[in-house]
């Protein structure tokens, strides 16, 4: 089991979302985050005094997978989020101990599934 | 001292009094009442410019209410730029109507257009001349056209492109239409209405100009991302606060006893019934528009009743005056389907994107309530025995301002698509506006979602 997390462009969720859903993973959680990479934010201007926003939008993944479907996953966030410009985001993969499904009590594999 | 000089008072009053009494001079008479005549006319006069400057000023906050719909039916991330445009077309409108506009509207007529009052030059600029307050009260009705077409063009047009278009609309589309249909307010002569068009307060002039503007900037500028699936069916792009919108809703139906109620520019009873058959339209509008929603989608749609109030108001516009309360009723209920049905039909069929229903509140019930005043009319009405040359006169007017305000816009707006372009690149629509456009944000502070 992995724990897949990505950073992407607020703009691109929709392609990644298409993107994984051509390849049966239809469940995902989404939060609104704020972060900063090689961009290094950007420029506003409030009443004629500058602001340097250091912190962008982003959105951040969290996507837990049985072994056979990381790399499809992996893929799918590439395939939707890619433009090649820089902020594209990242993505992490990470093991997952263990994963119980509040309903039932499943846990494992089954839970994930 | 006091005591004697009272005194002395009271018995030349008297005696003041007594003479052309015993005396029954005709003349002495006459010249009273001549008197009489001269103070009633003044103070209707006054009157008169204070109740049409009220009116004015009830219209410009219309302005707010227009900015407030706008930005409740779209996203959070354009406010800043829906805000700059409702602020922009009325301050560029005021000037560009000054300048160009009002001459064209009320000056002397070649025919085709006026000719002089450019500037109201030949008005004593320091008088208290009646044009004055005239001028006040025509150019916020002129900024009421030129802020319908915001709304339909949100979310995706250039800033700079829509100031070139706030020029056009109060400088030259708006007030030669204008001219034709209410020229002889000042010293024009319009040939609509010298055939017998009649429109009020503006269901055509201001609104339905202002609405087929809209149409044609909207289907120039194509939908906003994410509007239509690949397959083509329409997606909802919810706005960003319902709460707004209904503030901006209650602002506009209180602006709008100042737009029907104020079109008299005359202080007599007839303000009163005005507003009611304003009210009671827009009451109408309101009701019937939930309800054919609730049919339709199962729920009372907020945005729908919201427009359904905007539609029965826009559709008595230009009957209020000439309508019994009942008809105004009937109209303002008929308003209310007909908005929701154009809504569905202009988002679902022609598959034009208008993010506030612009289109439908202001073109559509403009044109229906023209019409309305040639099947409701008390005077010459189809419904009240007038037969159908009324009818035919308004549809007349109603067919040239659609050729007109669509046929110009298509071409202004085609026009700046092609030189300085109309709309923001992708990437630009997809961050929003505020930050591309104006390099700031409505909701600093916020967590703005900028996903769709």
């Amino acid at each position: 089991m992995k724990l897949v997390v990505a950073y992407i462009q607020p703009a691109k969720l929709n392609a990644v979302k298409q993107a994984l859903y051509e390849r049966k993973i239809f469940k995902l959680s989404v939060t609104n985050a704020l972060g900063c990479g090689q961009q290094k934010g950007y420029h506003e201007t409030y009443r004629g005094a500058d602001i340097e926003v250091n912190l962008l939008k982003k959105i951040r993944l969290e996507i837990a997978v049985n072994e056979e479907f990381v790399e499809s996953t992996v893929e799918g966030i590439i395939a939707g989020a890619k433009t090649g410009n820089i902020g594209d985001g990242k993505i992490f993969v990470m093991s997952l101990d263990d994963c119980i499904r509040i309903r039932t009590g499943e846990t494992g594999h089954d839970a994930i599934g | 001292m006091r005591k004697k000089l009272l005194l002395f008072y009271v018995l030349l009053v008297m005696a003041m009094l007594t003479v052309p009494a015993f005396s029954q001079d005709a003349a002495a008479s006459g010249e009273t009442a001549d008197a009489v005549a001269a103070l009633e006319e003044s103070m209707q006069n006054n009157l008169n410019i204070v109740w049409t400057a009220v009116a004015a000023f009830m219209v410009f906050f219309m302005q707010a209410g227009f900015a407030m719909v706008e930005a409740g039916f779209t996203r959070a991330k354009n406010a800043i730029n829906i805000m700059m445009k409702n602020l922009m077309d009325f301050s560029i409108g005021t000037l560009a109507f000054f300048l160009v506009g009002f001459g064209l509207m009320f000056g002397v007529t070649n025919g085709f257009f006026g000719t002089t009052n450019f500037l109201l030059l030949g008005t004593d600029p320091m008088s208290k001349d009646w044009n004055w307050t005239f001028l006040i009260f025509q150019t916020v009705f002129a900024g009421t056209a030129a802020t319908i077409v915001s709304g339909a063009m949100a979310e995706r047009t250039k800033f700079t492109s829509y100031l070139i278009y706030s020029v056009f609309i109060c400088a030259i589309i708006y007030p030669i239409f204008g001219s034709w249909a209410w020229g002889s307010l000042l010293d024009g002569s319009g040939w609509l209405e010298n055939l017998g068009f009649q429109d009020f307060a503006g269901s055509t002039v201001v609104h339905s100009i202002g609405g087929w503007l809209a149409l044609a900037g909207a289907i120039v500028l194509g939908p906003r991302i994410g509007k239509y699936g690949p397959d083509g069916s329409a997606k909802a792009i919810p706005g960003h606060n319902i709460t707004l919108a209904a503030l901006g809703v209650f602002i506009l139906w209180f602006g709008w006893f100042g737009f029907n109620p104020g079109s008299t520019t005359f202080g007599d009873g007839d303000i009163g019934r005005i507003a009611v058959t304003t009210n009671l339209s827009a009451a109408a509008g309101a009701v019937l528009a939930m309800f054919t929603s609730w049919i339709i989608d199962k729920k009372p749609d907020a945005s729908m009743a919201l427009n359904g109030a905007l539609a029965g108001l826009v559709a008595i516009t230009a009957p209020c005056a000439t309508v019994t309360p009942i008809a105004s009723v009937i109209i303002g209920a008929i308003a209310g389907v007909l908005v929701v049905v154009s809504v569905l039909f202009i988002d679902k069929v022609l598959k034009v994107d208008d993010p506030v229903g612009a289109v439908s509140v202001h073109g559509v019930n403009g044109a229906f309530g023209t019409l309305a005043i040639g099947l409701f009319n008390a005077d010459g009405g189809l419904f009240y025995g007038g037969g159908f040359k009324l009818l035919g006169i308004q549809a007349l007017g109603v067919l040239v301002g659609f050729v007109w305000a669509f046929g110009l816009g298509l071409i202004l707006f085609w026009t700046i698509k092609k030189t300085v372009g109309i709309r923001v690149s992708e990437e630009e629509e997809l961050r929003g506006l505020d930050i591309g456009e104006h390099g700031m944000e409505a909701y600093s502070g916020f967590q703005i979602f900028t996903t769709q």
